[in-house]
């Protein structure tokens, strides 16, 4: 029993110093890659920008406007934190380095990290400002759209692992990484994994230039803060479920321990994360949805018709 | 999609650059001497104020942060009672250079102004006032301006034919 | 009505205008200079060049000026043609060819008519590449600064200032290129209305003088719409402020009053606003208000009003507002007006003879319609300027409609009509007690006491309706005098009779109200106007009150603990002793008033009343006219409205008659409400909550510059801006950008248009009404069906009697009128205290011109320097009235040397 608390507690810090420290990691690698240096003041190459963040962020006013329905201001932020750490639960780190190991993992991802759209669904609309209702609406028909076809490539997985357990899963990559068979279904998750975590190029939720900061625009101090890890842990969310379904999650060659395998690959999903932020514009609202709807979603049917159709042909 | 797949490699590729920025306090950028930073008050060749107070720049000011008060001495030239920049509101524009008549006020290549107290962005016009001429030597409105000033009377500035003879008939 | 077609577009005009004002009217924009509404068109400067086709298939067209061709039926012109646009341009470009170097430096700069056309034709880049031209300038006085260099030749100041004011000593001299427009040598301007050339000339060879000692520009000036406080005819004008300090007077076109023009009084009569005599704040036996004894301002007002006898003292140069919530304050009882004996007499006399006679008091546009002139007893130029300028007008009404008939042109055509008119002038008549500026354009002036002006009146009304009495023993030249006089006003359309307090002779008045009803009851359409001596002179009287003199039995028999005097100075009302024995039996003197004169020597309350430009409030003119006057600027201290002072007070004592009363609004509904006379003055602008698609009218035109700075030596976070709850004006530059209601339009701006010639797109059509009407509202109707009034007693002859001299009051435009001598260029105009006479009773006295002459009235001593005047009635001694420093006894009224 103690042990589950250790996991708890393990996972809970790493995620959330990850969440933190990524704010840096970001500016850092987004100046690397724009030939600037990016927070090199506080502390060694400027690692203690974080700190004074966080401390900035503290001793800001958390205002609420005065329009604003405050519960459910208030209470939105911490929704999409939540949502995100509990599909946390099911991940698995290394063998038995897991909070819950369900058998319904994979659902249970699909079911956690889709709440999170309440968060900007409701703190767009909680602040009574149009930008931020503008970006809760867009917020909500992209997440609705690209859950569907997240979930419709994620069976090619589970079609060729049977299994919806994602320790399972990941055992089942022993042989060959999911990636050579689901390639296609890995492009599409990776797609609609962004589109998920509203990262750029799909931030259209938030999109600056046009809805001055969508649904949080009226958020300020901590909630804003609290948006913000948000967003950071949903990167790592995603990366760390790309790293599970589709590149073996901890399996690896014996002269490193799984548990540092697992964080060396989702590292680099995060880096990809960073890059597509660094080098990609953002499309057109429209042109999102008919991504989606009329190339992502039959490519995704198609996938899932081929992968099961190999698959009956294999069985029989 | 490709060109995503390229632009994103060519970014990647940008690691490996070299990286532009200046590490400010201890390495200064060279600044162009039209770069506008601090805005001064220039003289005359002759270490007369500029100035005439004719109050364009207020006007072109598109933060209206300068105010001034325009008066003349006993010689008859024009100056500013007080001349008032509110540096914590000025945007730096140059539209107050661009809109003066007689090349009196100036944006300069420094922009080491900042203060703790606000009140300190305050400039008055002593503050504002160098003994230069800045980017524009040896001009002086007066030698192009109609108006008679002590010691350069009607008649004496650049291209003015002598007064005329009210009294003369002659064609 | 024709059609006309410009630019191939149908466009409906006036008949008997010209090309340029019909475009004017209809609002395109067609550059001009020598034309002006009111002066007409000479043709002179080729700048409104258009091109006019002889019909639908002529292309190629002619180039006329636009201001010298008429509007005819089916007329088609064009506007835009390249032609005419290279044309204009190039107008431009030579005339800009000798124009200094000096925008920056010059005042005209950002209202100059000449900057807004050279933008408007185009002409951006300078060709001419040799040398220019020069003049030396002229010392023309306090009020106008000359720069010859600027100009254009557009010949406006001299047609303005000899051909329709009157002027002589402002002239066109040299030839060719080289035209100069001064005077003959450096001197002060003599013309009371020089200041006009600030507006009439389109750039900046003359200029506001007064403006130039704290110059602004005009897009920096916090502008509202005021009336002036300088005399009783309530011209209209616009106030402009900057950094706390009054800045310039400019014209405000009032199509019904003044017009575009005003007198040097008013429009530089305004610095006493800045004067560093001003009560700024509340003074307690003269030691600053608060934490003066410990007790707040109020309760010590309180204790000096209630279960107090107080008494409560108007005043004629105080608004409408001030006046009734002092009368409320202290009771129609104890309300006295605080004017002169004289004054209250004639100007009651005035009252009472507009609203119960047959005959309309006259606007002065009206006046400057009148076809036949009669002046008694007024020298109109020093009592009334304006006036002045309308009769000049009237003179030439009869010969214009002649020349028109004869010559058949337009009235427009200015050099034209001249030419045909020459020297001839429509018959005025002129009786004074002496000489006056207008004597030169009369066809009859003559010189005489008050008394005998009377009589000479009432012969003429014998002579016109035998219902009047007839005058006995009149002199021959009386007789043939008053004869000429009825002969020609008989054959009058609309003839004006002008009297007032200039003679301070009721019989005077009433002979002109005689005059002018008997000409009524001959079907005439005979006008009246009588000067009253203050800009709310007529509102205090319709107001009413008990007369200044019974105040003073009051205060010797009833023991009266309180008077509260409201911007009064008494010295101006009684002679020096009678006030003097006024304050010394009160016990408390509380004064509203803007400076320290000799009454707030003795006020225990001093409270700082705002002047016109501080308050809002209404003025009622001679004709009955009630005018409102907005607030130009917050003063930022204590200073706010009297009636705001009194209305606190109301507050501390509890007065329930003033209960629930706050606001402007509120008070003129309340005046509105409680007195007959003045029902719709509540509807003379509209109210406070008043807006244009949500907004307010912004008292700054949009570039007003400074905003951030202006106040951050003080501090760096810029205040609140002060916020207007009385009025639909707001003191920022926020707020609606277009036309506002025509009685409150803060400045005339249009776009494109930075100059007063903006006047032009506020207008129904060109010199027409404002749009909406003009503002202001006459609250006294001619009594047409009564019976009329007409007076019987004739005034007895005067005759000089030995050893005594007749004192006749001697009205200066400089000098007479109490705030404006503040300004320094009043007060070097202003003559030295005097005693005229004529040079036969200087011989009887034995005196000369400069000698000093010493009497005595009601026991107390005079003595005043002598001047000679031939003119002067025989036996009468003109004295000065109101100069400063000047206590006098009343006038007229008989001395004994």
């Amino acid at each position: 029993m103690t042990n589950f608390w250790w996991i708890i507690g393990g996972v809970l810090f790493a995620l959330l110093n990850t969440a933190a420290g990524l704010i840096w990691v970001e500016r850092r690698m987004l100046a690397l890659w724009q030939d600037r240096y990016g927070p090199n003041r506080a502390g060694p190459f400027g690692v203690l920008v974080v700190l004074a963040d966080t401390i900035k962020l503290f001793f800001k006013e958390d205002w609420i406007p005065p329009f604003a329905d405050k519960v459910v201001f208030v209470f939105a932020p911490g929704v999409v934190v939540f949502s995100v750490l509990m599909s946390f639960v099911v991940m698995p780190f290394a063998p038995g380095i897991v909070v819950a190991d369900l058998n319904i993992g994979l659902l249970f991802f699909l079911a956690m990290s889709s709440l999170g759209v309440y968060s900007v669904v409701l703190g767009g609309w909680a602040s009574n400002n149009k930008y931020a209702l503008l970006g809760a609406m867009r917020g909500a028909s992209q997440m609705i759209s690209y859950e569907v076809f997240m979930g419709l490539a994620l069976m090619g997985v589970v079609v060729l692992s049977g299994s919806f357990n994602l320790q399972e899963i990941v055992e089942a990559q022993k042989k060959v990484w999911f990636i050579i068979p689901q390639f296609i279904g890995f492009l599409i998750f990776l797609v609609a994994g962004v589109a998920e975590t509203h990262r750029l190029p799909f931030d259209i939720p938030e999109a600056e230039s046009e809805l001055v900061a969508g649904f949080h625009s009226e958020y300020s101090g901590m909630k804003f803060g609290m948006f913000f890890i948000g967003e950071y842990l949903g990167i790592t969310l995603i990366s760390g479920m790309l790293v599970t379904l589709y590149f073996g999650g901890w399996l690896g060659p014996a002269f490193l321990p799984p548990v540092i395998w697992f964080i060396i690959k989702t590292f680099a999903f995060i880096m990809l994360f960073i890059l597509f932020r660094a080098s990609m514009p953002r499309p057109r609202y429209d042109q999102l949805m008919e991504y989606g709807w009329k190339v992502l979603f039959p490519l995704s049917l198609l996938n899932l018709m081929i992968t099961a159709a190999i698959k009956l042909w294999l069985n029989t | 999609m490709l060109s995503l797949v390229r632009s994103m490699w060519l970014i990647f590729l940008h690691m490996f650059h070299k990286r532009e920025t200046f590490q400010y306090p201890e390495q200064k950028a060279p600044l162009p001497a039209r770069w506008r930073g601090r805005i001064a008050l220039t003289r005359d060749p002759d270490g007369g104020e500029r100035c005439v107070g004719c109050y364009l720049c207020a006007a072109a000011c598109p933060v209206d942060c300068i105010s001034l008060q325009a008066t003349e001495d006993e010689s008859g030239r024009r100056y500013p009672e007080f001349f008032r920049i509110n540096f914590s509101r000025c945007i730096f524009c140059g539209f107050c250079e661009e809109a003066c008549p007689t090349y009196a006020i100036q944006l300069l290549p420094d922009y080491e102004m900042a203060e703790y107290n606000r009140q300190n962005l305050v400039y008055e016009k002593e503050d504002l006032l160098i003994n230069s001429e800045g980017k524009y030597p040896g001009y002086n409105y007066y030698n192009i301006a109609g108006l008679a000033i002590k010691g350069k009377d009607k008649g004496e500035a650049q291209d003015e034919e002598p007064p005329v003879d009210v009294k003369s008939l002659i064609p | 009505m024709p059609i006309i077609h410009i630019d191939n577009k149908p466009y409906e005009v006036k008949e008997g205008k010209n090309l340029l004002e019909a475009c004017l009217s209809l609002g395109l924009n067609l550059p001009y200079f020598c034309w002006h509404p009111a002066l007409g068109s000479v043709g002179a400067c080729r700048q409104c060049a258009v091109k006019v086709f002889k019909d639908e298939d002529d292309k190629k067209g002619r180039i006329v000026m636009s201001c010298m061709e008429p509007v005819k039926d089916n007329l088609r012109m064009s506007v835009d043609d390249s032609d005419a646009k290279s044309f204009r341009e190039h107008v431009i470009g030579w005339l800009m060819t000798n124009h200094p170097h000096d925008c920056a430096v010059c005042d005209e700069g950002g209202s100059c008519h000449l900057q807004d056309m050279t933008v408007m034709t185009g002409h951006a880049y300078r060709d001419y590449r040799f040398t220019k031209r020069t003049y030396s300038n002229q010392y023309l006085g306090p009020f106008l600064n000359h720069e010859m260099n600027r100009c254009i030749q557009c010949y406006r100041c001299v047609r303005f200032y000899k051909d329709f004011a009157g002027g002589k000593d402002l002239d066109v001299f040299a030839a060719h290129n080289h035209v100069y427009f001064g005077r003959q040598q450096d001197g002060t301007l003599e013309s009371e209305f020089s200041g006009n050339l600030a507006e009439i000339c389109p750039t900046g060879v003359f200029t506001d003088k007064t403006l130039k000692e704290h110059y602004t520009r005009k897009w920096d000036m916090t502008s509202a719409p005021s009336v002036c406080q300088g005399c009783g005819l309530g011209c209209n004008i616009i106030a402009g402020e900057r950094y706390g300090t009054v800045r310039q007077i400019t014209n405000r076109f009032n199509g019904d009053v003044n017009g575009y023009f005003l007198c040097d009084r008013g429009r530089y009569g305004y610095e006493f606003v800045n004067s560093k005599d001003r009560i700024k704040a509340p003074m307690v036996r003269h030691s600053p208000a608060e934490g003066s004894n410990g007790i707040p301002l109020m309760q010590h007002i309180r204790s000096k009003i209630v279960s107090k006898k107080v008494i409560g003292i108007g005043s004629p140069r105080a608004s409408l507002e001030s006046n009734f919530v002092l009368k409320q304050l202290v009771g129609a009882d104890n309300f006295y007006l605080g004017v002169s004996a004289a004054d209250h007499s004639l100007v009651s006399l005035a009252l009472k003879i507009l609203q119960q006679g047959p005959v309309r008091a006259a606007s002065l546009q009206e006046a400057a319609a009148a076809d036949a002139v009669l002046i008694l007893g007024e020298d109109v130029t020093n009592t009334a300027p304006m006036l002045a300028l309308s009769v000049r007008q009237a003179v030439r009404r009869i010969p214009v409609e002649q020349a028109i008939n004869n010559v058949h042109v337009p009235a427009w055509q200015d050099a034209a009509v001249r030419e045909a008119v020459q020297d001839s002038k429509g018959p005025l008549y002129i009786l004074n007690v002496l000489e006056t500026k207008l004597d030169e354009l009369a066809k009859g002036a003559y010189h005489t006491a008050p008394d005998n002006i009377a009589r000479i009146g009432f012969g003429v009304s014998h002579l016109l309706s035998d219902k009047m009495p007839e005058v006995t023993g009149m002199s021959d030249q009386g007789k043939a005098i008053a004869q000429e006089i009825a002969t020609t006003l008989k054959n009058a359309k609309n003839p004006l009779i002008i009297a007032g307090y200039g003679s301070g002779s009721e019989a005077v008045i009433k002979a002109a109200a005689n005059v002018a009803w008997a000409l009524h009851d001959l079907g005439i359409d005979a006008m009246l106007t009588f000067t009253v001596p203050e800009c709310n002179s007529m509102g205090l009287e319709m107001l009413g009150g008990h007369r200044l003199d019974t105040a003073m039995d009051q205060v010797l028999h009833d023991a009266v603990d309180t008077a509260i005097i409201l911007e009064n100075d008494l010295y101006r009302r009684l002679n020096h002793h009678t006030a003097n024995h006024f304050f010394k039996s009160i016990k408390d003197i509380i004064l509203l008033d803007h400076l320290y004169n000799p009454t707030a020597e003795k006020a225990t309350v001093l409270l700082p009343a705002g002047t016109f430009a501080e308050s809002d409030g209404t003025l009622v003119n001679n004709e009955s006219r009630a005018q409102r006057f907005f607030q130009v600027f917050t003063p930022g201290t204590d200073v706010q409205e009297s009636w705001r002072w009194l209305l606190q007070a109301g507050v501390a004592t509890g007065n329930a008659s003033l209960a629930g009363l706050v606001h402007l609004d509120d008070v003129v509904s309340a005046i509105a409400r409680t007195c007959k006379v003045f029902a719709g003055i509540d509807t003379l602008t509209p109210g406070a909550g008043f807006r244009i698609a949500g907004q307010k009218i912004p008292r700054e035109p949009h570039r007003y510059s400074g905003r951030t700075a202006m106040q951050a030596d003080v501090n760096v976070s810029e205040p609140k801006p002060p916020e207007d709850s009385d009025t639909a004006l707001s003191f920022t530059m926020e707020g609606y950008r277009g036309t506002p209601p025509s009685a409150m339009i803060p400045f005339f701006w249009s776009p494109g248009w930075n100059s007063v010639q903006s006047v032009n797109k506020f207008q129904v059509e060109t010199g027409g009404a404002l749009r909406d009407g003009n503002p202001g509202k006459r609250l006294i109707a001619p009594n047409v069906n009564g019976h009329t009034p007409f007076f019987t007693q004739v005034p007895e002859p005067f005759l000089p009697l030995a050893g005594h001299l007749l004192l006749v009051p001697l009205h200066h435009i400089y000098g007479s009128e109490e705030l404006s001598v503040h300004t320094p260029g009043i007060a070097e105009r202003m003559p030295a205290p005097y005693i005229m006479l004529h040079s036969e009773d200087a011989k009887r006295f034995q005196v000369a011109e400069g000698y000093l002459l010493h009497f005595i009235e009601n026991g107390h001593h005079y003595t005043l320097p002598v001047i000679i005047n031939d003119t002067l009635q025989q036996g009468a001694a003109g004295i000065p009235v109101g100069l400063p420093n000047m206590e006098i006894a009343e006038a007229p009224q008989l001395i004994k040397i």
